[in-house]
């Protein structure tokens, strides 16, 4: 063959990569996380709402969880929380919130207006336990088995049409 | 209104850069000379019209109109004066139109020149700028408009990211862009040289300045992000390997190959087919960057906010840039090639291996880089690829590349032998060996392996560059542009390696909660902790602590390292506080309330850590020094041989 047609080639082959790569960013906005199927990161957070026993690891053990990131300051957020209530009301799976990078006043009276989905909720005010669960955004939301497994992440707002394919599908 | 005439002005900067393509790239084909004359109008009224657009976002965020969305996100009435005018590249956006308005720049600085290039090859030139500039206004357009509207507007915006809110960040992508996008110009000068098909070497001479410029310009761009990312993120590190960091070091690492082989064309003729090669390559590994970094193919932590459709727009304009590009090499480098050759321990040679390492190099970044993204596309699973796979595998190639500058700078064009300078050269190793151990043994002890070995290249790179400028002062003969520049620059590589070798070998790091009264020791400093007082800034508050330093009982330093909560996005942003000199950098960063009223905190001790940003300025001021003195003398010569404009057509298409 032309050696001068190598790069030609070569850039053929990377472009192949990248399309691959494109659709599967593409994919519903998934990012792939490396903790599916793997047991929940370790973790202990102040609760938000009631000052005296910390929210850890364990509370997730026992029964099906739905493990929500969020903000005060996350507009989709706010978007999502109707979905939440509606998910409690469903009674399917507990709640608990991760209050990301938060002000606590600002949480408890945004949770006050809106009304609470939350079996609990931890204070993550540095963003220190978001790291360990690979947080990209908020919101995000951890499907966890009753072993501790990370079953299932979305990244983004939550809806009923994302709630029913995605995550009830997924519920024994 | 006035934002709707930013938009106006980004639109017809769009239908200007596509008259700018059309009549620089048809006109020569068709040799219609009236429409050569257009090319250098379209481009001027492209760069008014794109700094126009400019102007008026710049004037929007001043203004705080937060009816425009992109103000909206990423500013707040309390933001300082100062980052309300960097928040124009705070987004995906913005940086955008940054990037045009630089191309436009450079294209205008081309236009500066074009007296000095022959008619057809400088429109040939334009219009290859006015292609990439057209493709890139058509992304922002359709899908990044900066100019779009709010509705109902929102009452205050959410603020800059508080991570840019710092001064450094702020020029940073300026500088960068200015690197990255000068790139262009060097892809532009090869693309017109192939589409003549010229058989002569001077596209390598009229391409060379703007290279060298684009390069140093890249190196400047980098250091400033490594140094902002030392002290904002608080980590300490200069270099992590992020995708971002390696988007913007590929380019670099090319076109320092592409800046070598260059000079081999200029001077000797040779290597054409493969200057050409690497100029088209250090541009496409830019605009892989930017799709890599703004498509969400990748995650880092400088990513932007990730949009699929952005990537198909990015991945069809790489296909026609790169693939158009490559296309038109594998069909005219063939007869672009030249017979000449060398000996085996020549100039060309050196510069030959200098070429395959740096490529060598580029491509282990490239692999580390990609590698996530291939083991995702085969289904491997996840993959993590950090420093230490890069760090080894970086040395490979870059040690002998080290060892063999030198020798290479001292050889001879053409012939095989040393000569004369043997003997020279063998001291200033000897030299380098006796001042590095001393700086290891002397300065800083518990050394690892590769530390002596760092240290002794260091030393000798810069004694060696030395030899050659030393011996024309001794001789009184004038030190010509181009060598001073040479030998700067590699002076300033060789600060970089003593930095690095000594950062990596001697530096101490420690975690440690401490209350308020106590210290801990580390290397001969002594850092207490004397507690933390709350702070409020324009738009945050926070904490803000101090650490007293002391060696042998005598102050030396008072560090306030500081944590802010800024309001608006809620976030929060510790920035260490850095005590500096030119030996030794102290730093000690805050970290968590661990309760009875002790604090977690990081501190750390980081020998020669400045040279690592000095020997990156140095190789810039070497590059400027290099263009500017070889400006003046080319500006004569060339002014001088008319005969240049009427490069007759190769002799290969009738």
């Amino acid at each position: 063959m032309n050696r001068f047609l190598l790069p030609l080639a070569a850039f053929a082959l990377l472009l192949l990569v990248l399309i691959a790569g494109l659709r599967h960013a593409s994919d519903k906005g998934i990012i792939v996380s490396p903790l599916l199927g793997k047991p929940a990161p370790q973790f202990s957070l102040p609760d938000l709402l009631d000052g005296n026993t910390p929210l850890q690891t364990k509370a997730l053990r026992g029964h099906w969880s739905l493990l929500n990131v969020w903000g005060t300051w996350c507009v989709e957020c706010r978007a999502e929380h109707q979905t939440l209530l509606t998910i409690k009301q469903q009674g399917r799976v507990l709640i608990f919130g991760i209050d990301w990078k938060d002000d606590d006043t600002q949480a408890r009276a945004f949770l006050n207006e809106l009304g609470n989905p939350y079996q609990r909720v931890g204070a993550d005010r540095e963003g220190r336990v978001a790291i360990d669960w690979g947080v990209y955004g908020a919101p995000e939301s951890f499907l966890i088995n009753p072993d501790g497994t990370v079953v299932y992440k979305h990244v983004g707002g939550l809806t009923p049409q994302i709630w029913q394919r995605e995550f009830l599908s997924r519920l024994p | 209104m006035l934002v709707e005439l930013g938009h106006y002005a980004l639109m017809l900067a769009l239908l200007l850069s596509a008259a700018q393509a059309f009549f620089g790239l048809a006109g020569p084909a068709l040799g219609r000379e009236r429409w050569l004359a257009a090319v250098p109008s379209a481009a001027a009224g492209q760069f008014v019209f794109l700094a126009l657009a400019a102007g008026v976002l710049v004037h929007a965020f001043v203004q705080d109109d937060f009816s425009v969305r992109y103000v909206a996100e990423n500013s707040n009435s309390a933001l300082p004066l100062f980052y309300r005018v960097t928040a124009l590249w705070g987004a995906h956006e913005g940086s955008l139109l940054l990037w045009t308005l630089v191309l436009a720049g450079w294209t205008m600085a081309v236009v500066a020149r074009l007296r000095f290039l022959p008619p057809p090859f400088g429109a040939r030139v334009l219009g290859v700028l006015g292609l990439i500039s057209f493709g890139f206004l058509l992304f922002t357009l359709c899908t990044s408009d900066p100019f779009g509207r709010l509705s109902p507007p929102v009452p205050d915006g959410n603020d800059l990211n508080p991570v840019l809110q710092d001064p450094a960040f702020a020029v940073h992508p300026p500088v960068l862009y200015m690197g990255y996008v000068g790139f262009a110009v060097s892809f532009a000068f090869a693309c017109a040289a192939m589409i003549e098909g010229r058989r002569d070497q001077l596209w390598a001479r009229w391409m060379r300045p703007w290279t060298v410029m684009a390069w140093a310009f890249l190196a400047c761009g980098i250091a400033l992000g490594s140094w902002w990312a030392y002290y904002e993120l608080g980590w300490g590190g200069f270099w992590f390997w992020d995708p971002v960091e390696n988007a913007s070091f590929m380019p670099w690492l090319v076109g320092t190959a592409l800046i070598h082989s260059i000079a081999v064309t200029d001077k000797r003729g040779l290597f054409k087919s493969w200057t050409l090669l690497l100029a088209v390559a250090a541009f496409s590994l830019s605009l892989l960057g930017t799709f890599l970094v703004r498509s969400g193919v990748l995650v880092s932590v400088h990513s932007f906010a990730a949009d699929p459709r952005r990537g198909v727009f990015i991945l069809v304009f790489l296909i026609v840039m790169i693939g158009g590009a490559l296309t038109l090499y594998a069909w005219r480098a063939p007869r672009m090639v030249s017979a000449a050759g060398f000996e085996l321990i020549s100039r060309e040679s050196f510069l030959l291996f200098n070429n395959l390492l740096l490529v060598i190099a580029a491509a282990v970044v490239f692999g580390g880089t990609m590698a996530p993204l291939i083991a995702d596309t085969l289904h491997l699973g996840t993959l993590s690829v950090g420093p230490p796979y890069f760090n080894p595998s970086f040395m490979v190639p870059v040690l002998p590349l080290l060892a063999l500058l030198s020798l290479g700078i001292h050889a001879r064009w053409r012939r095989g032998a040393l000569g004369e300078s043997r003997r020279a050269l063998l001291a200033t190793l000897g030299m380098a060996l006796v001042l590095a151990l001393a700086l290891i043994f002397g300065l800083y002890t518990h050394p690892l392996p590769l530390t002596p070995i760092g240290a002794t290249l260091g030393f000798w790179i810069i004694f060696s560059s030395l030899l050659d400028p030393l011996n024309r002062l001794r001789r009184r003969v004038r030190i010509p542009a181009t060598i001073a520049g040479m030998s700067i620059a590699h002076i300033g590589l060789g600060v970089f390696v003593i930095g690095v070798t000594f950062v990596y070998s001697n530096t101490i790091e420690r975690d440690v909660a401490l209350k308020p009264g106590q210290s801990v020791q580390l290397s001969d400093y002594v850092f207490r902790y004397d507690g933390v007082q709350n702070i409020e800034g324009p738009n945050y508050d926070g904490v803000r602590g101090t650490v007293n330093v002391t060696r042998d009982g005598r102050q030396v330093a008072v560090l306030h390292p500081e944590k802010h909560r800024y309001w608006v996005q809620g976030s929060v942003q510790t920035t260490a506080a850095i005590a500096a000199s030119v030996q030794r950098d102290l730093l000690a960063a805050l970290g968590d309330d661990v309760g009875a009223g002790a604090y977690s905190l990081r501190l750390q001790y980081r020998p020669l850590i400045r040279f690592i940003w000095l020997g990156a300025l140095i190789m810039a001021i070497g590059g400027v020094t290099a263009v500017w003195g070889r400006r003046q003398r080319a500006g004569a010569v060339t002014a001088a041989s008319p005969a240049l404009a009427l490069t007759p057509q190769p002799d290969g298409r009738h």
